[in-house]
């Protein structure tokens, strides 16, 4: 029972951090209609940009962990943001009114193009953080094991999805968001200025994926140039269960993705753990494409 | 009735022209005759390469007809891809799934039941085919974005499975090894210039049977249904067994594909059949232009042999390669070669029997 109950707990940080990834997946397909392919390298920029601050130039050792952590967040979260919204304006804003095949290959030369900057930069090499950033220490409650880098990550996590909410459904930002994910050229007539609205989606969305590149780089403590690849394809999969284009469901669909991975992974097999998230991705497409938080209905002929 | 207007019988086709002799040819085939000529001349040119490259005495003859042998690999399967991603419109980004199903189901008859190469490539083509119509005949008709989410998570399950030795039948993360080198009348195919004229044979024969399957009936039915689903479906086309058809024809291409491969290399690992190889042969068709073989040739040739002539800027040539991607969509979306745009001169029953008059 308490290997099960660390199990859950494991499997809601590692899907905390698929959450955060799904997020800037949906939100970009809700006012797109475009998958963007590159939003795993911008995790891994995120990642990588962490490491050249807390291991690099060592801010840790600086300004002690908790400023370090702080500042890293804001100068990691500030730089996906940059590259995010260059990224819109140099691969994706002249496709807008194009084929949408031509903005998915759009996309996945993006990717390609920035998987490699990555590696031309910082190596293909692993790269380890520095263990000693966060204190080892865990808490034991009622027989329960809790590290503190799980509860950093997860309550992190939560936190920043918690502020995202808030500004989706209490700003008139947010309700411009919503509205074009809904319906573009409905909100177009409504004033809803769509170019803004897209520009924030990707000023946003890469944000949360550098976050999440720079946690999973603190909780496993390895990076490696193509690690996006594979979060990107299961944070994607975790906005798809949770129905893609709704934000709410990309929350859902990560915290859901990564414990059905964990348990998978603890009870059933581990060798194939990779393989739950595409069979559920599948399941749920052929089964259920709305997603389980159902709003938007995926396209059928 | 103005000037502009002709006569009824001005519109009639007259008995003896090209359109009622061969009412079934697409009329951009009554090219220029010069074409067809340049083109000929240079296939021959090439198929004699192997000769002209071993009479000028080049020191890399061996590797340049490995790279080409490798182009006409890709040609091959970005000429299947073509079937269901030019033709049909299918977003299919999982088209190494069935590659490596053609490559293992050759590995295992070869090594474990001792057929011969050639005689395991029908064998090949029907499981990937097989496979082909397990999976996609429920995914089938999601749309765009969806079905190449799809077909990506495919190809990554695939490779898991031959990563894990699924029934003791892929050799794990290893692979299989020592295939044999295929045989054609008791002659061993193992010289370079052997897989360079096998490889090329199959893809002229892939490209004269495809040609002749995009201008049949069930070629049209695939265009009309890419251009309007709905109004395909509405004038009886059943759009789910033609794309359906499609996907398998495809699929069972590329497992052909990966019997050449398996035999060329002799070796196969998971690693050849990954989401990356998917990209590159969805890319191959995108870029040399979807729908038109020719472009389809020509995009493998671009996208194998251009990373090989900047060996030496190794890191920077897969980062040139996205940006060119990126360019390449921003400047010239529907490829370098796009398809003509084809006008069908069918018989009509309705023409005979209702005959045009008056107005225009």
């Amino acid at each position: 029972m308490a290997h099960f109950v660390e199990q859950i707990i494991y499997g809601l940080t590692v899907g905390s951090v698929y959450a955060l990834i799904a997020l800037g997946y949906t939100m970009v397909y809700g006012v797109m209609k475009l998958i963007n392919f590159a939003h795993g390298e911008l995790f891994t920029l995120g990642a990588f940009v962490g490491f050249f601050f807390l291991v690099t130039l060592d801010w840790g050792g600086v300004f002690g962990p908790a400023l370090a952590i702080g500042l890293t967040i804001v100068m990691v979260s500030g730089s996906t943001a940059l590259a995010g919204h260059l990224l819109e304006r140099v691969a994706y804003r002249p496709l807008r009114h194009s084929d949408r095949l031509a903005a998915v290959v759009s996309a996945l030369g993006a990717s390609i193009f920035l998987q490699n900057v990555i590696m031309v930069v910082w190596g293909a090499q692993y790269r380890a953080y520095s263990a000693s950033l966060l204190p080892q220490v865990i808490w034991r409650v009622a027989g329960q094991s809790f590290p503190l880098i799980r509860l950093f990550v997860f309550l992190t996590a939560i936190l920043v999805m918690a502020g995202l909410y808030l500004f989706i459904n209490h700003t008139r930002l947010g309700l411009a968001i919503r509205a074009a994910a809904i319906d573009q050229g409905a909100a177009k007539l409504m004033g809803v200025d769509v170019r803004k609205v897209i520009a924030v989606v990707f000023i946003i969305g890469p944000a949360l994926g550098g976050l999440a590149g720079l946690l999973v780089g603190v909780y496993y403590g390895q990076i490696n140039f193509n690690m996006g690849q594979l979060y990107g394809l299961k944070a994607f999969t975790a906005a798809v269960i949770g129905g893609i284009g709704n934000i709410p469901g990309a929350m859902v669909g990560g915290l859901l993705l990564g414990l059905l991975e964990t348990l998978g992974d603890a009870y059933v097999s581990g060798a194939w753990k990779d393989a739950i998230a595409f069979v559920a991705l599948i399941l749920i497409l052929v089964f259920r494409p709305t997603g389980i938080l159902r709003e938007r209905v995926a396209e059928k002929l | 009735m103005s000037p502009d207007c002709p006569e009824p019988s001005d519109r009639k086709v007259p008995k003896d022209s090209p359109e009622s002799k061969a009412p079934f040819s697409p009329s951009s085939a009554r090219a220029k005759a010069k074409g067809p000529i340049a083109l000929a001349i240079g296939c021959l040119v090439f198929l004699l390469a192997p000769f002209i490259l071993a009479g000028l005495k080049i020191q890399a003859t061996p590797y340049i007809l490995d790279l080409l042998s490798m182009v006409g690999l890709y040609a091959l399967l970005a000429l299947s891809l073509n079937v269901i991603l030019g033709l049909g419109g299918m977003f299919h980004m999982g088209h190494a799934a069935f590659f490596a199903m053609g490559a293992y189901v050759t590995a295992n008859l070869n090594l474990t039941y001792g057929w011969p190469i050639l005689a395991t490539l029908p064998a090949a083509a029907l499981a990937a085919g097989l496979m082909a119509l397990i999976v996609a005949f429920p995914v089938i008709h999601l749309r765009g974005d969806y079905l190449l989410i799809v077909t990506i998570g495919i190809v990554e399950i695939v490779k898991i499975a031959l990563t894990n030795d699924i029934f003791g039948l892929t050799g794990g993360p290893n692979g299989l090894i020592g295939i044999s080198r295929p045989t054609l009348f008791g002659y061993r195919l193992s010289r370079p210039q052997d897989f360079f004229y096998l490889i090329w044979i199959m893809v002229a024969l892939t490209v004269i049977l495809f040609h002749w399957l995009e201008n049949s009936r069930f070629g049209r039915a695939l265009k009309y249904i890419k251009e309007d689903a709905v109004a395909a479906e509405g004038m009886g086309v059943n759009a789910t067994a033609y794309k359906l058809m499609a996907f398998v024809i495809g699929a069972a291409w590329a497992g052909m594909a990966g019997t050449i491969f398996a035999s060329k290399m002799r070796t196969i690992s998971p690693d050849s059949f990954t989401f990356g190889e998917s990209v590159v042969m969805f890319t191959i068709v995108i870029l040399g232009g979807s729908g038109n073989q020719k472009g389809v040739i020509l995009g493998a040739f671009l996208v194998i042999c251009l990373p090989e002539l900047f060996r030496d800027f190794q890191d920077m040539r897969l980062l040139a390669y996205g940006a060119a991607l990126v360019a390449m969509m921003i400047f010239r979306p529907q490829g370098l070669w796009p398809p003509k745009a084809v006008q069908y001169n069918l018989p009509s029953p309705y023409k005979e029997k209702y005959p045009r008059e008056g107005s225009c």
